[in-house]
């Protein structure tokens, strides 16, 4: 049931009201993108919540992120993630070669300028995931050639 | 390794659980932004049926490639196919549909639970927002795209007090198709 149309379409509805509502008629591109960070945040810390309900204990902050990458990853964009690195001193680059969001544009370079408002709300959903996960972390995308995305996860030590 | 086969046996039900929670919960994140950005209900109301109407008319493309129905007689088949094919499809449930006016142009569905409310609450003072009106505007935008108008409103919402979630469609007219007029040559 519930297909995967209804959520694509939601996000580009999301999209499109946050760069043309007048109340974000500061057309400061930077403010929008926060924006939609912010609400990606508050829905991948209410998923997570739900999704690790019943799940055994995490062994530490790689554990975490393998769950991310897997059954996070999965659930939301119904695949996993195609490669994960890590330099062991909390940076993470999660690959996406065929990234859900960025589906609906055409591939290549022509909308890459684009990228970055398709991909804001899936950084706050990755951030809130973890954040729920008590993991704090700064997590920034970047798109070369689409629909493949990177995802830098940047771990906060306290 | 027990609980890793543990973990691995529950995906697949994860997976199918947060498919919808994921539609829910995405959308009370912009029903809570549309309240920061708006000052009153009724704005609020009409933005979430304007952009339901924008996904109406892009959905009902999904909905004539995946699901294998061809035109309608009436509109009651028109009404049993949103209830039993799309909603099933889309949210997962089956409204009933009820409530016929006597001359068949105006009908309700019946929503016995309503997914996109699962985790929500109204506060007091937003006593007049119609959560769900992203539905209304999908309906309408939907079936305009299929030639048809209606109206689309709920009149009952679970959210406020009442018992069910309806929903009530009303029939205004076919729209005809313009086509671009073609000219003949006569000589």
């Amino acid at each position: 049931m519930a297909d995967e149309a209804p959520f694509q379409l939601l996000h580009s509805e999301l999209i499109h009201y946050i760069y043309q509502s007048e109340h974000g008629a500061d057309t400061d591109n930077a403010r929008n993108i926060t924006k939609l960070e912010a609400m990606g945040f508050r829905v991948g810390q209410g998923l997570m919540e739900r999704l690790t309900k019943d799940t055994a204990r995490f062994k530490d902050e790689l554990d975490v992120m393998k769950f991310i990458c897997k059954d996070f990853w999965t659930c939301v964009f119904k695949k996993q993630i195609d490669n994960l690195r890590t330099n062991h001193q909390g940076i993470y680059v999660l690959q996406d070669n065929k990234f859900r969001l960025l589906g609906s544009l055409s591939a290549g370079k022509q909308y890459l300028e684009h990228a970055p408002k398709f991909l804001a709300f899936s950084c706050g959903l990755v951030r809130g995931a973890l954040c729920s996960l008590g993991v704090r972390s700064i997590v920034t995308a970047e798109a070369a050639v689409m629909p493949a995305c990177k995802f830098q996860v940047m771990i906060q030590k306290s | 390794m027990q609980k890793q086969v543990d973990r691995n046996k529950s995906n697949k039900e994860i997976q199918t659980l947060s498919n919808s929670e994921l539609f829910t919960l995405t959308y009370g994140a912009l029903v809570t932004q549309l309240c920061k950005d708006y000052e009153n209900d009724e704005e609020v109301n009409k933005q979430l049926d304007k952009m339901g109407y924008n996904i109406g008319v892009r959905l009902i493309e999904d909905f004539l490639a995946r699901s294998t129905i061809g035109r309608c007689q009436d509109f009651r088949e028109t009404a049993d196919v949103i209830a039993k094919v799309a909603f099933k499809m889309y949210l997962g449930i089956t409204p009933s549909v009820t409530n016929w006016s006597p001359a068949g142009d105006e009908f309700s569905l019946i929503l016995e639970n309503n997914p996109l409310v699962d985790f929500v609450e109204l506060p007091d003072n937003h006593s007049t927002l119609i959560y769900s009106n992203l539905l209304c505007g999908v309906l309408r935008g939907a079936l305009e795209m299929v030639q048809m108008a209606v109206d689309v409103k709920f009149v009952q919402d679970t959210l406020r007090g009442d018992n069910v979630t309806e929903i009530r469609m009303k029939f205004i007219k076919r729209i005809e198709e313009n086509l671009p007029f073609a000219l003949h040559r006569i000589c």
